[in-house]
């Protein structure tokens, strides 16, 4: 497909522009905003400032110890976005290597991965991350490890059909009779025309890892050092934000996950119309 | 649905639970911190101390030995002793089971006829208000940690209008009431839980059913019946809908094996005394015979689901014959 044709399609999409408007934005808080705010999770506030409502000095109030909840949520936003942007580079990664390799070989080969691949796809995911985060340590690289490894199964059945679908193409075989070999046919002709369709299904990883990592946080599996919104909401809960009615301190939190979530499936919803013309019709 | 079928996917559970009893044994064994490791972080703990808990734990046979007798015990159901409760790991999680069960029961029952009755409406008239109400709806719950729906069905219910329980199953001071008060009491603990699991899974119901049932209405048959002069109702119930259903029952049948990733973090919230929370009380504690236990439950649950909905999917499509 044309590049123009492609982005022209997407913008012309509504869901495809709120989402991609909502996504710039905190691309942009995510990156200039630690930078102008400069918040230290270690500095604790005075106790007169612990679980203030929002005021001027602090626009959504402050935490039980004293914190600034919105210096809390522009610095986790950096956070949350790289756990899950890093965490899908892993998925995806795994996952396209291990759908383009079963599809293209077939066989025994393709048979031992689909198994393994079944038996990701059926661990029961949040316990496992929860119980590799507990053995592992609570680590930023640690959480984006284990969302990455337990995310990949989903994204290698789909790019595996597809593959499979390509190989039959009479081009492959043209390609192969004049003499291509295997990893020049998977380099230049079935990954870029899987390409789109991985690249769809990234964007809909990434919305799940970002909401992986946020309840690993909230469960205590979160990095300390490095508050994450997850991570900011397990505080409020913990220290009884609702029963004290706190609500400047675990709700604008939750709403910025649920934000960049959505703005994730919208973007991917447009995206899937695009890869998919059957939507389009419908 | 043929036999040859049913026995190449029971060939498939074999293999993936073999695999899932292999992640399990050396997830918990070959990881940092082991339990002996964690046992005996005790600087006090001498030579003998440790060497009686590795040799406790079997810790000191070879690895193949170690993961034989950990089969063998599985199929006696036995899951070793509970760090924390210092009983049988399999007593503590029964005592959980039933509270499990009827928070994720009660939901699915909400949110299948829920869903599925949003999905039929919003596929029939779609583009209406109430089709983008239903696509709405579902895709904000699905941005939405479930864990963060419930904090805001607290904050609603009993914050602010202070009408329902928010933690536990029962209250404490009705323990001498009669069966009627005890049973309304837990039904009473029941309302924000299950409804908070039951919106996160009438969107993804209701999101199914819309989509399947809008492919069934633009197959031929359809279009066949309509030119017959069957009316719209009649089209809807006796031609589209049992097509359209065979997908909802097998991610009912799915969905109903991840009952305790979907309990976890519900249950965490509102302290709900079932496997989700067990499991969360167990990683606080680091409760290792206890996580293996629960976890090897889940995954159980997930396979024999998996299984029974490509049953039910064999069974329910003809197309499927291999």
């Amino acid at each position: 497909m044309e590049k123009n044709h492609f982005l022209k399609v997407f913008i012309n999409n509504k869901m495809g522009k709120v989402g991609l408007f909502i996504f710039v934005a905190f691309i942009l808080i995510a990156t200039i905003g630690p930078v102008i705010v400069n918040y230290d999770p270690q500095v604790f506030g005075e106790k007169a400032d612990v679980l203030q409502p929002p005021s001027r000095a602090h626009l959504l109030g402050t935490d039980d110890l004293g914190r600034d909840v919105l210096k809390a949520i522009i610095a986790g936003s950096r956070v949350s976005l790289i756990v899950g942007i890093l965490a899908t580079c892993i998925s995806m990664v795994i996952g396209t290597s291990v759908g383009i390799l079963s599809g293209y070989a077939g066989g025994q080969v393709d048979n031992v991965l689909m198994r393994l691949t079944d038996i990701f796809l059926v661990l029961p995911w949040l316990p496992l991350m929860l119980v590799l985060a507990a053995l592992l340590g609570a680590s930023i690289w640690n959480i984006i490890f284990v969302i990455g490894i337990t995310g990949w199964a989903g994204t290698a059945r789909i790019v595996r059909a597809q593959t499979l679908s390509e190989k039959e193409r009479q081009y492959v075989e043209r390609a192969r009779s004049i003499g291509a070999s295997d990893l020049h046919i998977i380099w230049h002709h079935i990954f870029p025309n899987v390409f789109p369709l991985i690249f769809a299904n990234t964007i809909l990883v990434t919305a799940v890892s970002i909401l992986s990592e946020t309840t690993l946080s909230f469960l205590g599996m979160g990095d300390v050092t490095r508050p994450s919104w997850g991570t900011t909401l397990h505080f409020a809960f913990e220290s009884g934000a609702l029963s004290n009615k706190a609500y400047w301190y675990f709700l604008p939190p939750g709403l910025c996950v649920l934000m960049l979530v959505l703005s994730f499936t919208l973007m991917g919803f447009a995206l899937d119309e695009i890869v998919n013309p059957k939507l389009r019709e419908r | 649905m043929s036999r040859k079928y049913l026995i190449k996917k029971f060939a498939y559970v074999l293999i993936t639970l073999f695999g899932v009893l292999v992640i399990n044994f050396f997830l918990f064994r070959v990881m940092p911190g082991d339990p002996v490791s964690m046992l005996v972080r005790n600087p006090n703990a001498n030579v003998e101390t440790v060497e009686k808990v590795r040799m406790q734990y079997g810790l000191d046979q070879s690895m193949f030995d170690q993961f034989f007798k950990y089969i063998a015990n599985l199929a006696k159901g036995d899951f070793g002793t509970s760090f924390h409760y210092n009983r049988s790991v399999n007593a503590v999680i029964g005592e959980r089971v039933f509270a499990t069960v009827l928070l994720v029961g009660t939901a699915e029952i909400v949110a299948i006829f829920v869903g599925v009755l949003l999905g039929i409406i919003a596929a029939h008239k779609r583009g209406s208000r109430v089709d983008v109400f239903a696509l709405s709806f579902s895709l904000v719950t699905y941005a939405m940690p479930s864990f963060w729906l419930g904090i805001i069905l607290i904050a609603l219910f009993s914050g602010l209008f202070g009408i329902l329980p928010t933690s536990g199953m029962t209250s404490p001071a009705l323990y001498f009431a009669t069966g009627i008060q005890k049973a309304a009491d837990v039904a009473a603990h029941l309302v924000l839980p299950a409804l908070t699991l039951a919106l996160v899974l009438i969107g993804e119901y209701m999101l199914v059913m819309r989509s399947a049932l809008i492919e069934v209405l633009t197959e031929d048959y359809i279009t066949t019946a309509r030119a017959k002069g069957f009316d719209e109702k009649t089209i809807l119930k006796n031609h589209a809908l049992p097509n359209a259903m065979i997908p909802m029952v097998t991610l009912v049948a799915m969905s109903l094996g991840f009952v305790i990733t979907g309990a976890l973090q519900v249950e965490t919230v509102f302290s709900w005394p079932g496997l989700g929370r067990l499991m969360y009380d167990a990683l606080q504690s680091r409760d290792y015979p206890l996580l293996q236990g629960i976890f090897y439950i889940s995954s159980i649950s997930v396979i024999g689901a998996n299984f029974i909905s490509d049953i039910l999917y064999g069974y329910l499509d003809p197309r499927v014959k291999e």
